[in-house]
């Protein structure tokens, strides 16, 4: 057989990095087979549903539980006074604040839990609910976290009463959460004060939510007898779950098993505990039967973790071609009534300092202040790291706002500031170190893909008639992600680094099993992790079973979120891959009788150097390694890895996108988005095309509809699917994508992360096209969602509604 | 309230429930008939993971009562697959990458089942207009549209593969 | 998410369907499609003591051309007039408006009857129907009558319909030679409600218009009869100006309620151009 065919069909077997594998989890997908948390039945199993304040700042002034308790099939109605005697009706949230679990005497959001009402069925449980009478005395709520600064506004939290020192330093105002500060200020004003050029733009990214198709929601199941909890959870983070359902409840974790089961989509929304997990354990623990609670798609919305609401002031100085001498910026995070904001780094805004973006910009600060409000509580990374697209959300903007002060090509001004291939590994000035990155090829050659000049050309043309009735954008971005959390130094949730695990066993006919202490959400973790191990060990991916999720079978993790699986548990399980080889490579040479250092490894087995002909493969070394291991070896060919990452990846990518805008309507149409990735080394091509598509079509969401507003007496608006926009594929567009391949160089195969990358990306490159599209009438910002009421209303200020 | 017997057809087997008047198709398959492939994604009929072919129609089961469903064939994706033969449409979903968190997946595949027989060649535009009851979160739909293509050609007896070959790069 | 309990009932005649109504009144809902009603009593928003499914009264299904007029049941659904190749002959600006209702899963469930008689400013059907000057047949206790669709829309789900009536089919007048119609909506996805829209039949003769109507969904608590804006069409030869004049006309009319998709003055605006959409589009396919 020819050598290359030969090789050719090995590879095909193995289907190890860099194949489309086809996914090992559609078989059970595809015939309705997937076992989703509302999926679980249990003997005995009791529903239970929240009942809510209709307002958003209140006093509690009586619940009256008895009517719904006297209803037949209702087995408890739970309130703040029944957790008291728990010290349960407080939880710790993930930013170092606590949150009522149910409403303590207040209620400081609309829909906030107010009662937990469990009962035979979801029916019973639906009707008993409308008969808890709850009176409330309604107080001043604010909704605007600059008003709620003012002196005299509503004092949010007076559980905080006299507390000037908050989880992040000093509080300012009976509002005010934090201000966190990074950068040399001293430095970076003198910057502005002596720059020929300078530049500043107020934006807001709205409140939005990750909305993934499958709502939260758990049962739990405590076992009087065996003393033993087991909840099947709607997790991003199930291990951590355990350490706080262990901190809240006293249980040792030994004696708690999280489940994470098949999961409908989580980008962020799916990372917290939230007060309906919690209520179904202690209603389980005090009925001794399992309860289930799964959120409405409206409780979804309007409860369980926003993302963003950030109102950002950036500015840029510079010299007069355009190069940049320094960034500052200036954020007001409005982060809800309580501070659950998911950003669990030793900084308060997350990564947010990734904001100096793919530009070397030598001097930069940033200044974050967090700020109750009378809105739900959140803050969590919707598809991307933590306060991860805020900040590239800025730099974006705001390069393309200089480029339009200085009359530069927006695509120009980025390659006179990029970050050139041979600064890498980069330190910037806020203290991050860029890994890699390789980013002018990246914009040149999506530029030539799209036909730049030909655009400028014809957009040109088109503002030149005034009579046209449309109007083009095109929109740019070159962005720069920072992934993979993290380093423990850096990165903990409650004090538990995050590092990520991956724990393997070869079994003696050669095949394996993988457990990972991260937990796929659609990201397609069984398909890709034993391409990993195939590449790494040498047994075809088909061979290795790979399992997530269970707390008592898995090994100890921190989940999946901010693009962090392969960066963190991907590395975990290549070096555990490699440890199985490295003890297959002893096996080997005891049976070749060589020494293990004239063994060479090929694929799937080990070849003696010089005699190729004689060699073990991993089937036979499996075998060997239950009856034949040299003498002193342990048996078995297992190995575990903890792997604590160096570093973040940082990933990249140049976008274009084309609009088309109907003046007198607003309407708007996607004519072409073309996107170019880099994501170091490319484990599954057609899955990375997938998380691209995904991250571009919910950034496309995010940037035309998506928000979540509220009005002056805080109601929240939008929050069902009628308004909410989830595009469907009539308005979704058409996607074009592309990539290069410049590998993390401290990633053990070289991988960075990719499903945030689009999503990350995508929203500025939108904004991008969308200011472009009026930026020769001046116009250098406005805000999103690009609805067509807003664009037609922008439109209308400039005249050309007419 | 009274509850009543209700008989139908369920993947080709017969059925009966006894339910409340006010009981909701959805909540019957995945409570009562261990029929959990349909999903529950909005309440309000906007997601589409909860359709079902009932009677040849593509329906939301978020929104139809069960006593109305006396008497009435239905399909859901538990009854694709045919003596261990994947549907076209289940195959094509897998070779294109039509899925990932996979909880809309039920409902697309029983959507695009009555499309197909509708229009046995529908075009991408057709596709997505036809298709838009059903919310994806994940894929883009631009996959879903090739996954139906994929199925509607093998079901036309044409030779199809995928356009994500195992070792392309 | 759950509804109240209620009594269900499914009668397959008409005359039981009445009967029922009559009997529980106020405490009676009439079920067509469900994808108004059922919501609404998921929300709890609705809480009826009795549901009368109408999904058995075979008489209430059907297309026919008749006496110069297409007849449809009040129960079929948005999806059969889709496919349905005598409605696309002779009044193919029911097909255009159905497909832009709702989503395709709605539109196997959704009825023109429920969607009419709903009352509700948002529906698509009521501008069409005004548009087309159509006529409902109404059956009650006392017997059957014919209402314009001009005359049925009084308010906010407020419609000539009284208690124990039913509405039992559409009747629309096939559009005679020189006829072009076109539905023009705008809405921010599927499934949405028009944030505006606007129904329209032209008919030209010798170069002018000879009549028109033109009816606007979801900017005034009715669907609204732009009674003032096809006049002025009439005599013209639908040229630019005379567009411009009638969605100036249609506009003067229009009483939105804000909410996400827009303010007053968004919506009037987009009232306006959808009326001039349509008139181009109703202008080209005039034969």
């Amino acid at each position: 057989m020819d050598t290359n065919i030969e090789t050719h069909a090995r590879l095909e077997k193995l289907e190890g990095i860099g194949c489309s594998r086809k996914r090992r989890e559609d078989p059970r997908f595809i015939q309705g087979k997937g076992n989703y948390v509302d999926d679980i039945k249990l003997p005995g199993m009791l529903s239970g549903v929240m009942v809510r304040s209709p307002y958003a700042h209140a006093k509690i002034v009586s619940i009256d539980t008895s009517k719904a308790k006297a209803h037949p099939g209702v087995h408890a109605v739970l309130t703040a006074e029944d957790l008291k005697p728990l010290k349960l009706h407080w939880m710790p949230t993930l930013a170092g604040d606590v949150q009522a679990v149910l409403a303590d005497g207040r209620v400081s959001f609309q829909n906030q839990e107010v009662a937990f009402v469990v009962a035979d069925d979801r029916y019973t449980a639906a009707d008993a609910a409308d008969l808890v009478e709850v009176e409330y005395e309604e107080l001043p709520a604010v909704v605007d976290p600059f008003k709620a600064l003012a002196p005299d506004a509503p004092v949010i939290r007076p559980d905080l009463d006299g507390k000037n020192v908050g989880a992040h330093g000093a509080r300012k105002h009976h509002n005010h959460i934090f201000n966190w500060q990074i950068g040399d200020k001293d430095k970076t004003d003198r910057a502005f004060a002596n720059a020929e050029v300078t530049v500043k733009q107020d934006m807001l990214y709205p409140r939005v939510h990750p909305c993934p198709l499958e709502t939260c929601g758990s049962v739990a199941n405590y076992d009087a007898i065996r003393g033993d909890l087991t909840v099947w959870i709607t997790s991003q983070a199930p291990h951590v779950v355990r350490t706080v359902v262990g901190l809240l409840s006293s249980i040792p974790e030994s004696k708690i098993r999280i489940i994470s089961p098949d999961i409908g989509g989580g980008f962020g929304n799916k990372v917290g505990v939230y007060p309906g997990y919690v209520c179904a354990i202690v209603a389980s623990i005090v009925l001794g039967r399992p309860v289930k609670w799964i959120e409405s798609r409206s409780e979804n919305l309007t409860t369980t973790a926003f993302a963003r609401d950030y109102w950002m002031t950036g500015e840029l100085a510079a010299d007069k071609n355009g190069k940049i001498r320094a960034l500052r910026v200036n954020v007001t995070a409005d982060h809800g009534a309580f501070d659950a904001c998911a950003d669990p780094t030793k900084w308060p805004a997350g990564m947010f300092h990734v904001c100096t973006g793919s530009y070397d910009i030598a001097n930069a600060h940033v200044s974050v202040d967090g700020v109750y409000t009378n809105k739900f509580p959140g803050g969590v990374a919707y598809r991307c790291s933590f306060r991860v697209t805020e900040a590239v959300y800025l730099i974006e903007r705001m390069i393309d706002v200089l480029a339009q002060r200085l009359d530069i090509d927006k695509a120009e001004i980025r390659r006179r500031n990029f970050i050139q291939a041979e600064q890498f590994p980069y330190l910037s000035p806020l203290g991050l170190e860029f890994d890699s990155g390789n980013y002018a090829p990246a914009l040149e050659r999506v530029l030539e893909a799209v036909d730049y000049k030909a655009l400028r050309a014809e957009q040109a043309a088109l503002r030149a008639d005034p009579n046209a009735p449309t109007l083009m954008g095109i929109g740019i971005t070159t962005f720069t992600e920072i992934v993979g959390a993290g380093p423990s130094k850096n990165c903990d949730i409650l004090g538990i680094g995050m590092f990520d695990s991956c724990e393997i066993r070869v079994h003696p006919d050669g095949s394996a099993i993988a457990r990972m202490g991260s937990i796929s959400q659609g990201q397609g973790h069984q398909t890709t992790y034993a391409q990993i191990i195939a590449s790494e060990a040498g047994i075809a991916a088909s061979q290795i079973a790979v399992e997530e999720g269970d707390t008592s079978t898995a090994p100890y993790g921190l989940g999946t979120y901010g693009s962090r699986s392969t960066p963190v548990a991907g590395a975990a399980t290549a070096r555990a891959a490699r440890k199985i080889r490295e003890k297959a490579r002893k096996i080997a040479a005891h049976l070749l009788e060589v020494a293990p250092d004239d063994l060479e490894f090929d694929l799937d087995q080990f070849k003696v150097k010089g005699d190729p002909a004689r060699g073990k493969t991993m089937k036979e070394i499996a075998w060997a390694a239950y009856n034949n291991v040299p003498e002193g070896m342990e048996m078995g060919l297992e190995a575990v890895d903890y792997y604590d990452p160096p570093n973040f990846t940082f990933p990249f990518g140049a976008y274009v996108c084309v609009l088309d805008i109907t003046k007198k309507t607003g309407e708007t149409k996607v004519r072409r988005f073309y996107a170019l990735d880099d994501c170091g080394t490319r484990i599954n091509p057609m899955i990375i095309e997938g998380q691209i598509h995904g991250g571009l079509t919910e950034g496309f969401a995010v940037a035309m509809g998506q928000e979540l507003p509220y009005d002056e007496q805080g109601n929240v608006l939008g929050g069902t699917l009628m308004d909410y926009f989830l595009p469907t594929s009539q308005e979704t567009p058409h996607w074009e994508t592309d990539f290069t391949v410049t590998p993390s160089p401290h990633h053990p195969i070289g991988a960075k992360g990719v499903a945030e990358s689009p999503h990350v990306g995508s929203i500025p490159c939108f904004s991008s096209a969308m200011v472009d599209a009026f930026a020769h009438l001046g116009t250098t910002h406005f805000n999103m969602p690009y609805n067509s009421f807003r664009v037609w209303q922008h439109a209308k200020s400039l005249g050309l509604t007419a | 309230m009274a509850k009543t017997v209700v008989s139908f057809t369920l993947n080709g087997s017969p059925v009966d429930v006894l339910v409340e008047p006010r009981e909701l198709l959805i909540h019957t398959l995945r409570e009562k008939l261990a029929t959990t492939g349909p999903h529950i994604g909005c309440d309000t009929s906007h997601c589409g993971a909860c359709t079902v072919d009932l009677d040849g129609l593509s329906v939301k089961a978020c929104t139809v009562l069960t006593v109305q469903c006396d008497g009435a064939e239905m399909l859901t994706i538990e009854g694709f697959a045919k003596a261990g033969a994947l549907h076209p449409l289940q195959e094509g979903f897998s070779q294109e990458h039509g899925l990932q968190c996979g909880f809309c997946t039920p409902g697309m595949i029983t959507r695009a089942y009555r499309l197909l027989q509708e229009n046995p060649s529908p075009t991408e535009a057709d596709i997505r207009f036809w298709m838009a009851g059903n919310l994806c979160r994940c894929t883009g739909y631009q996959n879903i549209v090739k996954s139906i293509q994929y199925a509607a050609a093998k079901m036309r007896g044409e030779t199809v593969a995928t356009s994500h070959p195992v070792l392309a790069e | 998410m759950i509804p109240r309990p209620f009594e269900y009932h499914a009668p397959s005649a008409l005359p039981d369907v009445i009967a029922l109504l009559d009997k529980y009144g106020d405490e009676a809902k009439l079920l067509a499609g469900g994808h108004s009603l059922l919501p609404m009593m998921k929300l709890r928003f609705a809480g009826p003591a009795h549901v009368i499914d109408l999904r058995k009264v075979a008489s209430l299904k059907g297309i026919a051309l008749e006496g110069g007029e297409i007849r449809i049941g009040a129960m079929t659904t948005e999806n059969e007039l889709i496919f349905s190749a005598l409605v696309a002959e002779h009044v193919p600006l029911l097909v255009e408006a159905a497909r832009q209702i709702a989503d395709p899963q709605v539109r196997y469930k959704g009825t023109i009857g429920g969607d009419i008689s709903h009352g509700d400013p948002g529906n698509d059907h009521p501008a069409v129907m005004l548009a087309l000057d159509a006529a409902f047949v109404l059956a009650g206790a006392g017997g059957e009558r014919v209402v314009q669709a001009a005359d049925f829309f009084l308010g906010t789900f407020e419609t000539a319909m009284a208690p124990g009536e039913v509405m039992t089919q559409i009747r629309i007048p096939v559009p005679g030679p020189g006829t072009g119609a076109a539905y023009a909506k705008l809405k921010r996805k599927t499934g949405d409600y028009a944030t505006a829209a606007a129904a329209v039949v032209l008919r030209m003769k010798d170069g002018t218009c000879a009549a028109a109507r033109i009816g606007l969904t979801n900017v005034g608590p009715t669907a609204l009869n732009a009674h003032d804006a096809a006049q002025a069409l009439l005599g013209t030869a639908v040229d630019e100006a005379a567009i411009a004049q009638a969605a100036a006309k249609a506009m003067a009319i229009c009483e939105p309620a804000a909410d996400l998709r827009g303010d007053e003055e968004y919506k009037t605006a987009m009232a306006g151009q959808m009326v001039e959409r349509a008139l181009r589009l109703a202008l080209s396919r005039v034969k």
